[in-house]
């Protein structure tokens, strides 16, 4: 009887240690990752230059360096000397579901870090900021969505872009009528074609669709913000694990400058020539979320 | 799975306000383009049948070009493509002043394509009744549009409900390419939901619901009809 006793309290014991040994107390993102020896990264194919598809197929771009510093730490982590990453695209559609599925461990783009979505999927620390501006036509006079009165802008489907103006006209007390788009490309030939006046997105994309676009000195962006727009790295929800790797290495990335350097090396000028130095509400977001050791 | 259910979601102000009104548009798109479909379908399955080989021949091409190119790619077209094709003022009109040019472009787009199907429909209806009854009518001093007025359109058309039934379904479904156009039907009020609130499957399931009451709707009501127009002791009777 003692016997039994003695081997069960050295089994629980010895449970215990083993429990603490294993990397990840409770981390099912680790766990499923070391269990795999592959990382599944999700990534958006054209947020220029956040995550797009370079000249070799591959995903570049500035969230795509920051995931590949926060894979590294990941790695070291769980102690496998050669991780796959598994390059999954994700669509704004798909992110969501596919995140919650289990089948990407971190996503790479331009999503917006907000309060509701954060009942669903966690965030690293904010890594841009943006928020809604409005591109034209030079000359059209539009300026400001005051402007905008009367007029027609068109807004792609369930962006926080449109939920930006729709609130702002509705404040205003001015009409505009509005023309969903699905995505970018079609927003920017609506706007091109005549179809509307104006179109609506976060001012990072709209200064990469001018820069793409047949004849850039014919559109201008203007106006003031129309929102706050974080971007940030997406991360499963409920593993704070896994999810402190990613905020320490984006901190250290802050702290010693190096998200500087990969900020310039994307965007000043940048490979799509966007031209976009560092705003100082960025620098300084930076600084704050340096967090120390 | 990682996933923070909220049923509570799909009944929350706007959503609920959206997911109504998307079914609404899901609704008046198909209405719309199932009148259409059917009248133009019609009077193309006809011309399939007739004599005429101009006719037959139009006909014939009308139906190999909107059931061969995808609905997806006509959508388009019809949006951004055939405006830029007409004068300038024209183009300028459809653009701009025209009553809801999203929904107009949806229904008018939709209703062609579906016209194309529906119109084989007939003319397979047609085509499945025989020679002889055409024959017969004929030789009893019935000119040809009569044989049709009288013959062939009224058997024709109780073979053909239950592929146009599914025809109808199809419509309803098909309605939601509308969304790549910007019209706000149900399936791209699941994804605004959830784009907004990120609680995607409870609003796509709420849709899938909602697709499968219209169409059971819409098949019930088709039996009903179905029932009620069947000539005794011929085929197609309801099967009863």
């Amino acid at each position: 009887m003692l016997k039994r006793i003695t081997i069960l309290f050295v089994s629980v014991a010895l449970s215990f240690l083993w429990g603490t040994t294993t990397f990840a107390e409770g981390s099912f993102v680790l766990k499923r990752i070391k269990e795999r020896g592959t990382i599944n990264m999700g990534h958006r194919e054209s947020s220029v230059p956040f995550a797009y598809i370079g000249s070799d197929g591959k995903p570049i771009g500035y969230s795509i360096d920051l995931c590949m510093k926060v894979i590294d730490a990941v790695k070291k982590e769980i102690g496998v000397s050669n991780l796959r990453i598994n390059y999954v695209p994700v669509t704004s559609q798909t992110r969501i579901a596919l995140m919650a599925n289990g089948t990407i461990d971190i996503e790479c783009g331009s999503t917006t870090n907000n309060l509701t979505r954060q009942k669903q999927v966690d965030y690293l620390p904010v890594t841009f900021i943006t928020g809604t501006k409005i591109a034209s036509k030079k000359g059209s006079g539009i300026t400001e969505i005051e402007d905008l009165d009367g007029k027609t802008i068109g807004l792609s489907l369930g962006t926080t872009n449109e939920k930006a103006v729709k609130r702002e006209a509705a404040r205003l007390g001015i009409k505009i009528r509005t023309i969903m788009v699905k995505d970018h490309p079609q927003g920017w030939l609506a706007l091109e074609s005549g179809r509307a006046d104006a179109y609506a997105s976060d001012h990072v994309l709209l200064y990469g669709l001018i820069s793409k676009s047949k004849n850039p000195s014919q559109f201008q962006v203007t106006g003031r913000f129309l929102s706050y727009d974080p971007y940030g790295i997406m991360v499963p929800r409920n593993d704070s694990t896994y999810r402190r790797i990613g905020i320490v290495t984006i901190a250290d990335l802050m702290r010693s400058g190096e998200a500087k350097q990969i900020y310039d090396k994307w965007f000043n000028p940048g490979p799509t020539k966007i031209n976009m130095p560092i705003s100082d509400t960025l620098r300084v977001a930076f600084q704050i979320q340096a967090l120390p050791h | 799975m990682q996933y923070n259910w909220d049923w509570g979601v799909i009944f929350r102000e706007p959503y609920q306000e959206w997911i109504i009104s998307g079914i609404g548009w899901t609704i008046s798109v198909s209405i719309a383009a199932w009148i259409l479909a059917f009248s133009l379908g019609s009077i193309i399955g006809i011309l399939r049948t007739t004599n005429n080989r101009i006719s037959r021949r139009i006909a014939t091409v009308y139906v190999e070009i909107f059931r061969n190119i995808p609905l997806i790619v006509q959508m388009f077209l019809w949006y951004f493509v055939f405006p830029e094709l007409l004068p300038n003022d024209a183009g300028m009109w459809v653009k701009r002043e025209m009553p809801m040019p999203e929904f107009t472009t949806a229904a008018v787009c939709l209703g062609l394509y579906t016209a194309s199907r529906v119109a084989e429909q007939v003319r397979s209806g047609i085509q499945s009744i025989g020679q002889g009854q055409n024959n017969a009518g004929l030789a009893t001093g019935l000119t040809t549009v009569q044989v049709y007025r009288y013959i062939l359109l009224p058997v024709g058309y109780r073979i053909m409900i239950p592929p146009l039934t599914s025809e109808f379904l199809t419509i309803f479904k098909n309605s939601s390419v509308a969304l790549t156009i910007g019209v706000l039907e149900i399936t791209a009020q699941a994804r605004q939901i959830e784009e907004y609130t990120f609680q995607g499957f409870e609003a796509f399931t709420t849709a899938t619901v909602l697709y499968i009451l219209v169409t059971s709707i819409v098949m019930i009501l088709m039996r009903v009809v179905e029932g009620r127009v069947s000539i005794p002791g011929m085929i197609s009777l309801g099967a009863k």
